[in-house]
């Protein structure tokens, strides 16, 4: 077992132990999204010209939820001191550990969507879109919300400044994403957003796992 | 083999310790005492490098810790309040994970000869959660057994360990330092003859 695969199957391990916390953020996905035919209106085709955004805010809160799991248990029980006494590089632990994190929060998300697809009458050029956006973007809001946590981790109750940390940074994400879908369903190309969104999950994906090193170990301090 | 040089940490405005110098070569135990608060913990910490000194340098065979520190770490074991054990893991998948990210070698065998050595027979499988603070702190311990380290930092080991969880302990340590080996420790209690010959080093609290 080589040391970043045995941290990643670790994780693992823990995540299937701690089923509750898996499922709640899914849950709340789908409730969020039940609630908008019953208060907006059900009629398909509001749905319709809603649904991207109302499925990107859903995703982005939801996700919100999950994020402190990542680095919150192994703060507090005291793991991280022996991760950093460890002598690996705490830039792969993290990037590893935001692997695994996506994974676990966001995989069943993308495997729920259409069905959250088909609650908000989107089409199917739509839904294409929404899958490629999110395939793109949900990495990214972990690398994103992983340096916040890792700011975060040392403070209690330190969950609503996370919200207030992340949300305005993941603004740019949810505009570009929810024009791509609004583009497919007027059968218009979307290349430009879907590119500019890899380059924003390229972009974090280099710098993120430093910066989120830096971060835990500001909060060891 | 570890020397701190001139160590001063201030923590929210209060300077804890200030111009602390000192040293353990091999064979040395050291006795951290002082009262709570007087940056015992902090010392420590700053002594595995999971903190920096405000100033000074702490170097580990010469070598500054701060600059390099892939040495210092393969040969160190640090056991802190937070056990670094996470509940819903069994004892076994504790360890494991942490000696293959430590790369520490140990076979099945030797998990399970270590875990019954420390008292902790048939409780191998168990989620640590479910386990007393005192059994908790035995898992946390037996990482000692496990990695072949020279240098030990033990910040409050005995808490919650029973008389002869404490006395095993102390015979460890005793075993460790004949050994050539370095243990720092803190302890509200004071060791007892069991562990040997020490040298206590003492902080006081400042205003």
């Amino acid at each position: 077992m080589s040391l970043y695969q045995g941290i990643f199957v670790r994780d693992m391990h823990i995540a299937f132990k701690q089923k509750a916390e898996l499922v709640q953020p899914i849950m709340f996905l789908l409730m969020v999204v039940t609630l908008f035919p019953l208060g907006v209106s059900p009629s398909p085709d509001t749905l319709q010209r809603i649904g991207p955004g109302v499925l990107w805010i859903a995703a982005i809160l939801s996700s919100l939820m999950a994020m402190e799991r990542m680095f919150r248990d192994d703060f507090q029980d005291g793991t991280m001191e022996q991760y950093v006494l460890s002598g690996m590089s705490l830039a792969g632990i993290s990037a590893v550990k935001v692997c695994a994190h996506w994974l676990v929060s966001f995989v069943p998300m993308l495997v729920l969507s259409p069905l959250l697809a088909m609650f908000l009458n989107l089409t199917f050029d739509m839904y294409v879109a929404l899958i490629i956006t999110l395939l793109l973007g949900t990495p990214l809001l972990s690398f994103i919300g992983a340096i916040a946590v890792g700011l975060t981790v040392g403070l209690q109750k330190g969950g609503v400044l996370l919200a207030l940390l992340l949300i305005p940074v993941f603004i740019p994400l949810l505009i570009f994403a929810t024009s791509a879908v609004d583009s497919a369903a007027l059968q218009l190309p979307y290349y430009p957003q879907i590119a500019i969104i890899a380059a924003m999950l390229l972009l974090s994906a280099a710098i993120a796992p430093f910066a989120i090193a830096y971060s835990l170990k500001v909060s060891q301090n | 083999m570890l020397e701190a040089c001139e160590i001063t940490c201030i923590k929210r405005d209060r300077t804890l310790f200030e111009g602390i110098s000192l040293s353990v070569d091999a064979g040395d135990l050291l006795y951290l005492r002082g009262p709570n608060g007087a940056g015992k913990t902090s010392l420590l910490r700053i002594l595995t490098g999971l903190s920096a000194p405000d100033s000074g340098t702490v170097r580990f065979n010469s070598v500054d810790i701060a600059v390099n520190a892939s040495a210092y770490l393969s040969n160190l074991v640090y056991l802190g309040h937070k056990s670094g054990t996470n509940g819903s893991l069994s004892a076994i998948d504790n360890l494991k994970f942490w000696l293959a990210q430590h790369s520490a070698n140990a076979d099945d065998d030797a998990l399970y000869e270590t875990l019954a050595r420390i008292g902790l027979v048939g409780l191998e499988d168990v989620p640590v959660r479910y386990l007393s603070a005192g059994q908790q702190r035995r898992v946390a311990l037996s990482r000692l057994w496990l990695k072949k380290a020279s240098v030990w930092v033990l910040d409050e080991p005995f808490t919650a360990l029973d008389t002869k969880g404490v006395a095993l302990l102390e015979q460890f340590m005793k075993h460790h330092v004949e050994n050539g080996g370095v243990v720092i420790t803190t302890s509200h209690q004071a060791l007892s003859e069991e562990a040997g010959r020490y040298r206590v080093f003492d902080l006081e609290y400042r205003f």
